[in-house]
Formats: C-alpha cells, structure tokens, sequence
C-alpha cells in the first residue's frame, strides 16, 4: 500500500488556483521531499493531506484511507509539523510532550525508544517554557511532540525555514534515523540544496509539479552544458552577456555566472577570447555539472514558454 | 584607497557578564558586498544593532559611514538603510503609500517624494500595482519593493536580513542582480543570511562563532582555507566548535 496517493488534486482561494491539478505517489519507507518557493502550493497540499483542508476536486488517500470520507482514521496514524511553531509557548518543553502525548492516548515513556535520539538533546531544559527556547530546539520539540504517538507517516511542512546550517544539518540526519526506522516521510522546503537529502523529489512552481525524480535523475536529465564564467564585476559580466547573440540562458549563481550557449558546437576557448576582446579580465570558463537549481531554473522558463 | 564605510575596532558588548560581541575587528569597503553569517545565538543581532546605532558597545569602537556609533548614532541613522523580509512594509498599506511613508521618515522632502516615488514605480515596472495593497503581492515583489524603499534616501550602507529566502530561484536571481547593481553604484550591501548558498554570493564573507569573527574572506578563499567544497562546509567545521548552549 502506497502511504500517499494524489490523483488530479485541486484546490482554489477565490479566484487564485493553488493546486492545478497533482499526481503523485509516496511509497512506503521512502523520504519524499517537495521542493519549491513559497507560494507554490506546497502548504495547501499538506492541509490537504493532512486532512485539515478538503480539496475542491481529485482524490487523496492517506495509509490507504480518503482524506475527505475517512478523516478521523488519518488523523490518529500521522504527525504533523506545520510550517509555524504550533506548539504551547506558555507549557514547559515537559508539559508539552506529555499533552500531545495524552491527546493521542499515549505517554512519553511508551514511546521513549523512537523519541530518545532527538528529546534526549532537549531533556536539560525539560522546564522551560517552549516559547524561550532558540529556533533549532523548538524545532526539536516540535518534532518530538509528532513522533509521539509512533505515527506510520510524517508530514513536515517547512521544518528547517529560519534555522542555521548546523541545526538544518542535524535535523536531516535525524530524518534519515527515523527513515531507518520504517517511517514514511513527506517534507517540503524551499531551499534547492537540501534536495539532495530525499529519495525523491517533487519541484512545484504556481500549484503544479514540474517534475517528480531522484535527485541525481534530475540533474542527469538536464540536456544542456553548462559553464561556469568568472571575469572580475559580475553585475558587468552578466549585463554584458545577457545582450550576447549566442547566450540561452546567464544566471548568477553564487561567486560565478551559469552560462549555457544556444551553439552546439561550443567552444570555451574562443569564449574567452571573446570575453577578453570586451574588456573582460581574469576570464575563467569552466564546465560544471548542473544542480537542481539549473533545472529548475530551466523547467520554469520552459514552462513560461508554453503558457 | 578605497573608502571605508564600516570601521569597526574591537567591538565588544556585554550583557551582565555575558560578552554577547567579543572584540570583533573588521572593515567593509564602499560598494563591497559582505556576507554576515553565524549560528543562532552567536551575537549577529547583537553586532548589527551596535553597527546601526540602535545598541551602544561596552567596549571597542566602530564607525559606520565615517560616523562612531556610540556618539553619533542620529547621524548613523541618516547614513543607513534597513531591509527584512519580514517587518519591512505595510501590509495594510499600497505600493505608492508604503514609498510615501519611507520617503516622509527618511525626512525627503514632498517634492523630492514625489520624484523618488514616480521613478521607483518605473524602475520596478509596478505602475499598474501602484494603488495594490502590498500584502496581496507575490513575496518576490515584495522583496524588491522593500529594497527599493530601503534605498529611497540614497543611503551609503544597506543592511539586509535574509533577503531572498523563500523566493523561486529565477526571482532570486533577479534580485541578486539589483543588488549587484547598486553595489556596483557605489552602495555598501550588508547581508545576513542562514542561507549559506546566499553568502557564495557576496564579496567577502565574515562569520562569527562566540561572539568572535572566526573567519573573513572571499568565499573562495574561506573554501580554500577550511578545505571545504562550499561555505555550508565551512560553516559547519565552524559553529561545530562553539561552546554557547543553544537552549
């Protein structure tokens, strides 16, 4: 049984379409990651799943159950992490495992064993207040108090948004311990470079999917070559070559431009040459693999093309 | 030489006995963009309120656009300009009032408001949302908007916090152009970032673990130095080693 089924899932606020549409499955075990910008329909389809929104049409069935018609059975076999801190600010980090614990019929120590890896990093401060702890404890909290119950999925709306690389990196590896355990997990953000950490990969953009992969398959299936340019003031360089005949596509990308070329046979050499007769100095041009930012970048202005 | 727009001697301040900035000594060159990173707790905030003039330091000296922010912070204040994500602008407000009100605190003139409001709404092509309320507009014009309204005194120095998280990569790019842009008018751009691929993006890149500045360079020559394939790397060798608890 596949945890998540989504067949043609839609969903509008007034005239503004969130969902256009979804298909996907999750499979069971798997870490299944949404990535995309805010606005993207990432939340609204976690509202859905998680059965605190019903879609305007489609189906949706979570561990083999419909969102809609069989809600409450959904609701005792998931956790949930929504994007906002929802937990009690004003209850102890103790006061709060110990309720979400009771509204599921259960307690911390039943459980302790699945809960240990992450609350144990929290037991020093079991008594204090969960609104003064820093953004990656409450974070901690927060995920320990949705993993109580020893829920058959996970649903993480955004958990590492505003959260330093350290904790963001800690929080992966505690995914993939939980992941070990058998817990199936869906989790969306918007930060490209964390794709790398799922099995697979739904990219969102406007309420669609632009395209469902391994992380690997979809950088592998991007069809162009693409350089990385250095040659002094970027602002320059990138004014410059956005006006050049041959450029498809200029993008900054951190300390180099990304740079793909309409030509199919390219040469990097005359490139340089090239830039060097503008004025350009200190040119490096130098082929890079390219990463989901590329092909998102890439399958958005495509699809702009099609619209 | 290249003008100086942040000057900073062994900044320090303390809170009771907890030293929150801890003898911090950099500078931030006119036009550069500086990448300002650290742990949650590692004295950013701390930092950047002393370098706008909104936190006197207990010990050390700084100058922000030629002025000491102990002594003449009203001047600072004249000098800088305030972008975040979050607090930035009204909701509740338009596109045109929202320009207004930053113009009318930034002590322009009517006149002067009047010109600066007509070329920013040209400039970012929002004439047909002039009269929009700001809060039904998409995050990445929203992100422009406050950055262009952050800019509406021509201030020398521009501190950011986060500026395009959240967004689709093409209109983060974007926005790194116009920052590019204005840097490359002469503006100083001051970012702070939980985004380490954001900081790849800056000209140097400082980043502070303790209270202390534990590293500053490029960021190719931060990668260089930790033998680290990108700045997440480095920061993580980084803050791995901080003795604050996080609590």
């Amino acid at each position: 049984m596949q945890p998540v089924r989504i067949h043609n899932l839609q969903k509008s606020y007034g005239g503004i379409q969130a969902l256009r549409g979804i298909t996907f499955d999750v499979q069971e075990g798997e870490l299944f990651g949404l990535i995309g910008p805010d606005g993207a329909g990432k939340t609204t389809l976690f509202r859905i799943i998680t059965t605190l929104l019903k879609p305007d049409s489609g189906e949706a069935s979570v561990l083999g159950k419909d969102v809609v018609d069989e809600y409450n059975a959904i609701r005792s076999s998931i956790g949930y992490m929504p994007g906002q801190f929802a937990l009690y600010q004003d209850l102890s980090v103790r006061e709060n495992m110990n309720f979400f614990a009771s509204v599921f019929g259960t307690t911390l120590e039943q459980n302790y064993e699945l809960v240990a890896p992450i609350y144990r990093q929290l037991e020093p401060f079991e008594n204090r207040l969960a609104g003064a702890l820093s953004g990656g404890m409450k974070q901690k909290l927060a995920l320990s108090c949705a993993l109580i119950h020893k829920p058959a999925l996970l649903v993480l709306d955004e958990p590492t948004t505003g959260v330093d690389a350290v904790s963001r990196k800690e929080f992966w590896q505690m995914l993939h311990r939980l992941k070990a355990k058998g817990i199936t997990i869906l989790v969306s953000t918007p930060y490209m470079d964390e794709a790398k950490q799922c099995d697979r990969i739904a990219l969102m953009q406007n309420g669609g999917i632009l395209s469902i992969e391994s992380p690997s398959a979809v950088t592998r299936q991007f069809d162009r070559q693409v350089w990385s340019v250095r040659a002094g003031s970027k602002y320059r360089l990138i004014q410059f070559l956005r006006g050049y005949e041959h450029a498809e596509s200029v993008q900054p990308f951190g300390e180099s431009i990304h740079y793909i070329d309409y030509r199919a046979g390219f040469d990097p050499a005359d490139f340089k040459q090239m830039l060097e007769r503008n004025g350009f100095q200190g040119v490096q041009v130098q082929q890079v693999a390219p990463g989901i930012e590329d092909v998102f970048i890439r399958l958005m202005e495509q699809e702009e093309t099609y619209e | 030489m290249n003008e100086l727009i942040i000057e900073a001697q062994n900044l320090t301040r303390k809170f009771g006995d907890f030293t929150a900035v801890d003898h911090i000594t950099f500078d931030v060159g006119r036009g550069e963009i500086f990448g300002f990173l650290g742990a949650n707790g590692a004295g950013k905030t701390t930092a950047m309120r002393m370098l706008t003039g909104l936190l006197s330091p207990t010990a050390g000296e700084a100058r922000v656009a030629g002025y000491d922010v102990a002594s003449q912070a009203e001047q600072i204040k004249q000098e800088i300009g305030y972008m975040s994500q979050k607090f930035s602008l009204y909701g509740d407000l338009t596109v045109y009032e929202n320009i207004r009100l930053y113009g009318g605190i930034y002590g322009l003139g009517d006149e002067e408001i009047r010109k600066k409001s007509a070329e920013l709404v040209e400039m970012l092509q929002m004439e047909a949302l002039r009269d929009k309320r700001v809060g039904a507009l998409p995050l990445g014009w929203k992100q422009k908007l406050a950055f262009s309204v952050a800019l509406i005194h021509e201030p020398k120095i521009v501190f950011m916090d986060e500026p395009t998280g959240g967004v689709d990569p093409i209109t983060r790019r974007q926005f790194w152009e116009q920052i590019y842009k204005v840097a490359e008018e002469g503006t100083t751009v001051f970012v702070t970032t939980h985004y380490m691929d954001e900081a790849e993006y800056c000209d140097r890149v400082s980043i502070m673990v303790d209270g202390r500045m534990d590293a500053l360079g490029s960021p190719a020559e931060l990668k260089k130095q930790f033998e680290a394939e990108d700045i997440e790397q480095v920061f993580i060798k980084l803050a791995r080693g901080a003795d604050r608890d996080e609590g």
